[in-house]
């Protein structure tokens, strides 16, 4: 099925704008580098979707990665914050205002070591929001120690060898309750724009994965997280097809193979199985299978799990529909009568 | 009063108490923590409230949930004295693991209620002992077992009434409003009152000299704490995103917060017009309250010293990405893990200069339950008209104390949002510089997410940007942002509330303080005015930055004591970096660190030892 959406004029989306408006600013990352390839499949999937970007926020914290957010989208709002602390800072925005769409973008070194604190929480909130790893293993710049996502076994340049095992973001994601988990690969143009697509209709914490090789500091033999060795062990657990809301193409569901998942703004997800039985919606199974997968050496991509019915924070605080940062002060500050009411009590 | 090494037999207190002490005098009530004393202790407060009579009440209790001892000291003072009294005149000694130790801590001629199977006055041939069968009253009133260790609290509640002679229906519109619309919980609690009561009247002789008398002080005045007067003035500043995590003394801030915002900012339809988040950790609640401020949002955390250091580095980033939020840090004693029950003003140093690089901050330091509603609505407006995190200091003494006040006044100044561009601003500017000094008061514009404009959005970040919020590592351009951060912080000089001054025009010595020492320094003026005819001017610092006020009262006087709750005399270091050479040498300290709250004795005997002054008496 075709991923590809049709859209009215090749110059612009279905809200009117060309492409161009959906471009950041120039990056000033290595050449090669996985992440600017994911920067390119943002603009392409904001684009895509219709995305107004000045309704986008785009969230980050410190490292590669998190310098990315001003290389695509310059008409979005951008908060590049503190390092590891990109979740909590999104968590306030997403309050102030959950009307927009936000983006999150985070490395191996930000959310598995010193953000997995809020990592954890935000996925258990199942706040509204993409969150996305550029995953290569290292950091890069300090100049290439480690990440807690580096398989063990995998080899530095300098040939040290990495003996802790690796943090699956994926499955702990899948415990914790974000409602939409998948891995990809910079490299995989189509998997990717799909799952990103998908991630921009879907309502709840959607957490990609996204094996982003670092050509400085680890894309050399003997590394897990370099082109070479995702193009040699990449499994995907199931084929993505996405057709948006707006698309005017029929879908014709065939049963058997395939997973559909209408999505909350009515677009649809199609899952068709790769590998024999995988099931995203279950979470056990999802685990399951992603240990397995670390077992026998293969880097596993798809849409891991989805649960569209789950409520996000936001519906479990109830909160009013217009954004609570925009209030007025007939309706933040309480009447005089209140206070006066208060008054009476304490006398 | 009693005072001396006075021997007091009975006769002797008999003489005593013919020569009445009224409604000047402290009472500890010795409990173990979890034991229920509290609405005991709030009821026999609140009836002396209802007597007319200016009351404090302090709660000195450990960190521990249950078991270890509590104290509870009332303040009765008719000229109006809310500090903490260095001595206290009445004991009820209901914990016999420390009964020995509180019997002996009490001045000649002072009264001691205990369990009579303690026998305590073995201890102390000097005191005026009532020894009461609390047990055994308590069984008599209350068959149910499980209840009586609560329902005892009552009966020591009727006792000290009738001895103290307060009014036995003051007590019971205490029980009352205590119980408020628990018919059958009345019925139990005032009937152990009246028991206690009748025992006393029945069976005890008074031979003390303190006894409570209507006056008409309290009419129309309210009590509160400090925290929960803090939660009425975010509510009432409109707040709408609260993170917080959970640590003594400031959780009480936030239920009260929470409390009011469910009652107050509901819609008809059911929906809420707040957030309140309990986040995983202080990085975390105040991670949310910057973003939340980022994107619009009035937004608040409180917190105490450990959670102040947690948040050093986003508040670097709240400074250098100028972003408005509000930080309550209600203090305890440090460093580290320190006395988390007990109070110190020892967060300032760090507070002021919160984070790394040249980062500072605004703070506000309330003294009063009143000033903690008024100065918490202004820190919003501060925070939003600044763009920057605001903080305001209390401790847990004003905190978590009862305090007796005038009612609040309602705010009647609109919110100031601060200087935020909308659509139509941006169509008719055609753009913005973020971080550009227009208006020569060294605050920018900023937009909110949200604002349905090409250009309206910018990059926030705290690397380094110039004034269109680009990513700069150029000097002159990052010279210029820290330059007018500098400038924007000395115009918050002109924004914060001013001192409170007074000065009778002659005197060449001056006090500063702020926060609660305020109490015991007023006092303690009264006491220096009274006792060595002396008189002292006296500064109450109500902000950081300074105002020029601080800079005009140092410069017009010889020696200036600055008081403050904390070893390394933190305000007046903070003074010395404000002040020029040659005023910096007029400053003196007194200091008060061992937990309690200070009280006004202690600052007088230091200042007098320090001026060598001679009593006039």
């Amino acid at each position: 099925m075709a991923t590809a959406t049709a859209t009215p004029n090749p110059k612009v989306n279905h809200i009117g704008l060309p492409i161009l408006e959906y471009r950041g600013g120039k990056s000033t990352l290595c050449a090669g580098c996985g992440h600017n390839a994911i920067s390119e499949r943002i603009v392409d999937a904001m684009y895509e979707m219709g995305v107004q970007p000045e309704r986008v926020m785009k969230m980050s914290g410190i490292g590669c990665s998190s310098k990315s957010p001003a290389y695509f989208m310059s008409r979005a709002h951008s908060f590049n914050s503190v390092h590891g602390r990109m979740p909590s800072v999104s968590t306030g925005a997403i309050l102030a205002n959950h009307t927009m769409t936000t983006i999150g973008v985070s490395g191996d070194g930000d959310t598995a070591s010193i953000g997995m604190g809020q990592f954890v929480h935000l996925l258990r909130r199942n706040l509204p929001m993409i969150y996305i790893i550029e995953d290569n293993g290292v950091y890069g710049l300090t100049k290439g120690q480690f990440s807690a996502t580096a398989d063990i076994g995998s080899k530095l340049k300098t040939g040290v060898i990495n003996d802790l095992p690796a943090i699956d973001t994926c499955a702990l994601a899948i415990q914790l309750g974000a409602t939409f988990v998948g891995r990809s690969f910079s490299g995989d143009k189509k998997q990717l724009s799909a799952m990103l697509k998908a991630a921009i209709a879907h309502k709840g914490t959607v957490m990609l994965d996204v094996i982003s090789p670092c050509v400085t500091f680890n894309d050399h033999e003997g590394s897990t997280k370099s082109y070479k060795f995702m193009q040699d062990h990449d499994e995907p657990v199931n084929e993505i097809g996405f057709v948006a809301s707006f698309d005017d193409i029929e879908v014709d569901y065939d049963s058997g193979q395939v997973y559909d998942v209408t999505m909350h703004d009515g677009s649809s997800l199609r899952l068709r199985k790769l590998k024999e039985d995988y099931d995203p919606t279950n979470k056990a199974e999802a685990v399951r299978t992603l240990m397995e997968a670390h077992e026998n050496g293969e880097v596993l991509t798809g849409v891991f799990y989805i649960n569209t019915e789950k409520p996000t924070f936001i519906d479990l605080l109830n909160v009013v529909d217009q954004p609570l940062g925009q209030l007025p002060q007939d309706v933040v500050r309480p009447p005089k009568a209140a206070l006066e009411q208060l008054m009476g009590n304490l006398q | 009063m009693a005072t001396g090494d006075l021997v007091l037999g009975q006769e002797q207190g008999l003489k005593a108490a013919r020569q009445r002490v009224v409604n000047d005098f402290s009472i500890n009530v010795a409990t173990v923590n979890g034991s229920g004393s509290q609405s005991a202790n709030s009821v026999l407060l609140k009836s002396i409230f209802g007597m007319g009579v200016p009351v404090s009440g302090k709660n000195l209790f450990p960190s521990n949930i249950a078991g270890l001892p509590t104290w509870y000291t009332i303040r009765a003072s008719k000229d109006g004295y809310v500090a903490r009294k260095r001595d206290t005149e009445v004991l009820v000694a209901l914990n016999p693991e420390t009964a020995k130790d509180d019997i002996l801590s009490l001045p000649a001629g002072a009264v001691a209620i205990y369990e009579e199977n303690m026998n305590l006055k073995q201890h102390r041939e000097d005191v005026i002992c009532y020894p009461v069968p609390f047990d055994k009253i308590t069984a008599a009133v209350c068959s149910e077992a499980k209840l009586r260790k609560l329902v005892k609290n009552m009966v020591y509640v009727g006792v000290v009434a009738q001895l103290l002679s307060i009014d036995l229906e003051v007590v019971e519109k205490a029980v009352k409003k205590q119980f408020a619309r628990k018919q059958k919980v009345f019925d139990l609690n005032f009937g152990a009152v009246k028991a206690g009561w009748d025992f006393a009247a029945e069976k005890l002789v008074k031979l003390d000299p303190y006894v409570i008398e209507h006056m008409n002080e309290t009419a129309g005045k309210i009590i509160i704490d400090g925290n929960a007067a803090c939660g009425m003035g975010a509510v009432f500043a409109g707040v709408t995103v609260v993170a917080w995590y959970p640590i003594t003394p400031s959780t009480s801030l936030i239920e009260a917060t929470t409390d009011l915002l469910k009652k107050f900012r509901v819609t008809p339809e059911g929906k809420a017009t707040f957030a309140v988040i309990q986040a995983e950790d202080e990085l975390a609640a105040i991670g949310m309250v910057l973003g939340a401020g980022w994107a619009g949002a009035r937004s608040m955390t409180s917190t105490s010293g450990p959670g102040i250091s947690l948040m050093a580095e986003f508040s670097g980033l709240g400074y250098y990405a100028e972003i408005p939020g509000v930080i309550f840090d209600v203090q305890r004693t440090g460093p580290s893990t320190g006395m988390p029950t007990r109070t110190q003003q020892a967060d300032i140093l760090s507070t002021a200069f919160l984070s790394h690089g040249d980062s500072k901050h605004v703070m506000l330091l309330p003294a009063t339950v009143r000033e903690c509603f008024e100065l918490s609505g202004q820190a919003f407006d501060l925070a939003e008209r600044l763009q920057t995190p605001v903080f305001v200091l209390t401790d847990l003494d004003l905190g978590m104390n009862n305090w007796m006040s005038e009612p609040f006044e309602y705010p009647e100044k609109p919110l100031d949002r601060g200087k935020v561009l909308t659509k139509e601003d941006l169509d008719r500017l055609g753009g913005f510089a973020r971080y550009k000094d227009v208006d020569g008061d060294g605050i920018g514009w900023r937009t909110l997410p949200g604002t349905d404009h090409p250009k309206a959005s910018y990059f926030t970040r705290g690397s380094g940007h110039n004034e269109k919020a680009g990513y700069t590592e150029k000097p002159d351009e990052y010279t210029y942002i820290v330059d007018r951060l500098n400038k924007k912080f000395e115009h918050a000089r002109t924004l914060v509330p001013a001192p409170v001054v007074t000065r009778n025009g002659t005197s060449k010595v001056g006090f500063i303080a702020f926060g609660t020492s305020d109490f015991a320094v007023r006092e303690s003026l009264d006491q220096i005015k009274n006792e060595y005819k002396t008189d002292v001017d006296y500064l109450r610092l109500r902000a950081y930055p300074f105002t020029h006020e601080v800079h005009d009262f140092i410069a017009s006087h010889e020696r200036v004591y600055v008081i403050e709750q904390n070893r390394d005399a933190q305000m007046e270091s903070l003074l010395k970096l404000d002040l020029p050479a040659e005023q910096v040498v007029k400053l003196r300290s007194i200091l008060h660190y061992n937990g309690l709250p200070i009280d006004a004795r202690s600052v007088t005997e230091e200042f007098v030892a320090k001026e060598q002054l001679a009593s006039s008496y």
